[in-house]
């Protein structure tokens, strides 16, 4: 029990990560970007990419820091990812979504985003193989907290849990504290109104790629070292990562968070009555239940 | 000169299901504006609905109750519509995409709850062992698969000739209405919520439709082939076709379904044989490449609808 709660809250802190871009993206540009998870594969396998050329180069670098399966060359493939992830994503705005929207069809973005989703993903596919491939092949062994319940954590996973808190409180600096996040704030609130004040909102919206994109990455590499990488990270946590900003509602930063935890808990919580294999239904259930509690989720505002 | 034959009547009746489906999101696309993106789930409800019901006896799961085939048919239909009843009633209230989310998660759940309830689906090895009806009276293959080919297209006819008459009928009218401007068609005292949802649970109840005709072709049924890809290849031939325009909705069926059994026939002929893995890869680009292609190009479609803007006494029917 214990046990589901912790890896619960890894897995949160993961789909967290994922669901502020995303539902940044969703409050800015109106739109449920499907394509948002595939950000996820690009983040991973452009760390891979990274890790095994820093490693060839620098052989020193391929040492592991500490207790962790993590090498200095991962931990620095993850920055180049996170930047890489970002003007993808810039890329992809510019090359269709930008054209979708100035052409007036917004509903259109969706079905763009379910078509780039699939170019992104077989397209990984094609260039790294269908086989799973692993940051290490090291076995990283579990800590045990206590035997009785019997509690494993690997050091890996606080390293995840503790960066991806760092880089939500980043994130909540930003926004609350500069005035660049003022701006950000501004544009979801009321495009309109921000630009009449002089804010450029291409500007804005090039940033909020590049942010979304950059957690994102971080949240594949991150599902990476936890899990396997393959190139159906995407398919398999696209649904997830909307269950989040729906929980928090859409539009909600701090929402998002929260609810990328809830959904992380309450989907390992439910492995405790249900089977394994039902598990990827299980975002759906919580999809279901917000909308009929409270559809505008946690933290969201009713708007049509 | 007979396999010939018999390839393009297989062909002809797989792309005239397909087509019924497509017709299905066009009514809820096209003519209302209902992002479905858990297509797959009710064409997939449809089909076990009707393996279940109008199945011989299994074993150790669910069905074999072995329904007149009409009846099971319809009960398919019934069970897709139940499903989008569920997720409208949720929805359909809420921004658009809402429902983009949560039918995409239909999709997901569905398949997933069908791989895994042994006992209700067979699993993922499926549901086998449909008596199609005729087919042992009719005996000889050949001939079943001309006849299952003419009632296919008889079925996508009568579809067809439905949708025309209801988007011709008041209501059509009104789903136009709602789609095109929402407040207006409020404040002449109509229910958007409400007409949405039925136009929803229409759409997805002949997408059922499909989805039992599908399973009848194949006599067999399994989470396989309700893979969540399926909607992008619905949605590409809807898009392809142009939304809105029935017809439309019919050629891009042909058109798509054209396009991947020969890309598919033309990988596994002349593709090198390591490449021969990654088929199904480059085929899933190559339709990701024609949606995001045909709403940057040409997002009204290869045959866009006819809009009428007013009419006139003398015009009405156009």
């Amino acid at each position: 029990m214990i046990q589901h709660l912790l890896d619960g809250i890894l897995v949160g802190s993961i789909l967290s990560m994922g669901a502020i871009g995303l539902t940044m993206v969703m409050h800015m540009l109106r739109f449920a970007n499907f394509s948002h998870a595939e950000l996820l594969s690009i983040g991973a396998y452009a760390a891979l990419v990274f890790d095994g050329l820093f490693s060839a180069i620098l052989p020193a670098l391929a040492t592991s820091i500490g207790p962790l399966s993590l090498t200095w060359a991962l931990f620095l493939s993850i920055f180049i990812a996170m930047g890489l992830t970002g003007l993808s994503a810039v890329l992809i705005d510019m090359l269709v979504f930008k054209r979708i929207r100035e052409n007036g069809h917004e509903l259109s973005m969706v079905f763009a985003s379910f078509g780039m989703a699939l170019i992104v993903r077989n397209l990984i596919s094609l260039g790294f193989g269908l086989k799973t491939r692993l940051y290490t092949e090291d076995i990283v062994f579990a800590v045990r907290l206590s035997d009785d319940p019997l509690i494993l954590v690997k050091p890996d996973q606080v390293f995840v849990l503790i960066c991806a808190l760092f880089f939500m409180a980043v994130l909540h600096f930003v926004l609350s504290r500069t005035t660049f996040g003022y701006t950000l704030r501004a544009v979801a609130e009321n495009p309109t109104l921000a630009q009449v004040t002089g804010i450029r909102l291409s500007t804005v919206i090039v940033i909020t790629w590049i942010i979304g994109g950059a957690l994102a990455a971080a949240a594949g590499v991150f599902y990476g070292l936890n899990n396997q990488i393959n190139p159906v990270i995407g398919r398999d946590l696209v649904l997830p990562i909307f269950a989040a900003t729906i929980v928090g509602g859409i539009g909600s930063i701090y929402g998002a968070v929260l609810g990328g935890f809830i959904v992380g808990i309450a989907a390992n919580m439910a492995l405790v009555i249900l089977p394994s294999g039902y598990s990827p239904a299980v975002p759906f259930l919580i999809i279901l239940a917000v909308l009929l509690v409270r559809p505008n989720g946690l933290f969201g505002e009713e708007r049509t | 000169m007979i396999g010939v034959i018999s390839y393009l009547i297989f062909f002809v009746t797989v792309a005239s299901i397909l087509s019924i489906a497509v017709l299905g999101l066009n009514l809820q696309w096209g003519n209302t504006g209902l992002f479905n993106g858990g297509v797959a789930a009710f064409i997939g409800a449809g089909a076990y609905g009707l393996v279940i019901l109008g199945g011989t006896a299994q074993p150790d799961h669910l069905g074999g109750y072995g329904l007149f085939y009409p009846l099971a048919l319809l009960g398919g239909m019934i069970v897709a519509g139940i499903l989008a009843w569920l997720v409208g009633i949720l929805t359909m209230r809420l921004r658009h995409d809402y429902l983009a989310i949560a039918t995409f998660g239909v999709a997901v759940a569905f398949e997933n709850f069908m791989r895994n309830s042994d006992k209700i689906s067979g699993g993922a090895k499926g549901i086998r062992g449909f008596e199609r009806p005729f087919e042992a009276f009719i005996g000889d293959p050949f001939y079943f698969s001309i006849g299952f080919f003419i009632f296919a297209m008889t079925m996508l006819v009568l579809v067809y000739i439905f949708l025309e008459k209801l988007i011709r009928s008041p209501f059509g009218r009104l789903l136009r209405a709602i789609r095109e401007d929402e407040t207006a068609a409020q404040s002449l005292g109509k229910n958007p919520g409400s007409i949405r949802l039925k136009a929803f649970v229409a759409g997805s109840m002949i997408m059922g439709l499909a989805g039992g005709l599908y399973a009848t072709f194949y006599a067999f049924i399994s989470p396989q082939d309700i893979l969540p890809t399926l909607t992008f290849q619905i949605w590409a031939m809807l898009i392809v076709g142009g939304a809105g325009n029935n017809k439309g909705a019919i050629a891009g069926a042909f058109l798509i379904w054209g396009v991947w059994t020969l890309s598919g026939w033309g990988l596994s002929r002349f593709a090198p044989l390591e490449a021969q893995l990654y088929a199904g890869t480059i085929q899933y680009i190559l339709i990701g490449v024609i949606i995001v292609g045909m709403l940057l190009w040409r997002p009204q479609g290869l045959f866009p609808e006819k809009l009428v803007v007013s009419q006139t006494g003398d015009r009405a029917q156009s």
